[in-house]
């Protein structure tokens, strides 16, 4: 068990810090959500499932979509107005 | 501000961090080493006081059902602050309708992922239904229950059916059901009040440890619960999916 809990705190502070090192924030989604999946396994091993359940569907499916989303919009409003420039 | 201010500062901020933070860690209790009283008592009372196996929920729907009510007007609140800065303002216009027919091709899901998120959405709700209704036996409840309600939708959105379904839910729909859950859970705080002088306290038959119908009022709040918080998800969601695949225009 001891070996377990120390594989995932691990497994947290690398992917923490890969969170925080992606390069572009497309990646970074992607990178957040392995992280979650890694604080799922973290709170599962230190025997909370009741934190688990909501840290997996949060990590994996509420805040990448959030960013996806937003991170289309920004882009969509970009090409928006460099088709306005070259009109006028 | 020039580079070697900002170091200077970086390298005092950080030495004074490094230093609280070593004194609070010396500070603190071996790992596992717990002698709180209160979280003790409440570990032997669960069940045979409260007829719920799982003490989590027996904690958040009874003992501190209080502090839920709280954290539950934050998700409210906060919800209600992203529907407020995504709504379609003075500019902004919805594109016309033509997209219904290129509404397949937005989520970039090829024809097999399309079918699969079709073919996952039943199972998605049953399995969320099941974790709400199951809170005071097994791990889960009204909040994780709720997420997973919240997340069949994106299936939807994932099979290219959003716009259809929007017109099957419209935000009126999804909007009276959080509210009546997040109405329903003070409500249910004040029938403590009515029936036993105490609010939140229960005033529901408890049942046998065990079975569906046990924990008293933890099984309502519970479902309570997972109908605000699956309904907070869903507005956030469509408040960001409708703006990023219909409302259109606006400047700055």
């Amino acid at each position: 068990m001891a070996v377990l809990q120390a594989v995932v705190l691990v497994a947290v502070a690398v992917g923490g810090g890969a969170v925080v090192l992606a390069p572009e924030p497309l990646r970074q989604t992607l990178v957040l959500g392995v992280f979650g999946f890694a604080l799922t396994a973290l709170f599962f091993v230190f025997q909370d499932p009741d934190v688990a359940l909501s840290e997996i569907v949060v990590s994996a499916v509420g805040v990448p979509v959030m960013v996806l989303l937003a991170l289309r919009k920004v882009s969509q409003h970009d090409r928006e107005r460099e088709q306005q420039e070259d009109e006028t | 501000m020039t580079r070697r201010g900002r170091l200077v500062l970086f390298t005092a901020a950080g030495a004074g961090l490094l230093a609280v933070l070593v004194i609070g860690f010396t500070g603190l209790p071996s790992f596992g080493d717990y002698h709180g009283v209160y979280g003790r008592v409440l570990d032997g009372v669960g069940v045979s006081e409260r007829h719920a196996t799982d003490l989590i929920t027996a904690l958040n729907f009874d003992f501190r059902a209080f502090d839920t009510l709280g954290e539950e007007f934050i998700l409210f609140a906060s919800v209600l602050g992203v529907a407020l800065i995504l709504r379609e303002m003075r500019g902004e216009y919805q594109r016309p309708r033509q997209e219904e027919a290129e509404e397949h091709m937005f989520a970039g899901a090829s024809a097999a992922l399309r079918a699969l998120a079709l073919f996952l959405i039943p199972g998605i709700i049953a399995l969320g239904v099941y974790i709400v209704v199951h809170g005071q036996l097994t791990p889960g409840g009204g909040f994780q229950g709720g997420v997973i309600l919240g997340a069949a939708p994106l299936s939807v959105f994932i099979a290219g059916r959003y716009l259809r379904m929007r017109r099957l839910a419209p935000h009126q729909l999804i909007e009276l059901g959080e509210t009546l859950g997040a109405a329903g859970y003070a409500l249910l705080g004040c029938s403590g009040l009515v029936f036993t002088g105490v609010f939140f306290k229960d005033s529901v038959p408890l049942g046998v440890p065990g079975h569906l119908l046990s924990g008293g009022q933890m099984d309502i709040a519970s479902v309570l619960v997972g109908l605000e918080v699956s309904g907070a998800f869903l507005v956030a969601w469509t408040e960001f999916l409708d703006q990023a695949m219909i409302v259109s225009g606006g400047g700055r």
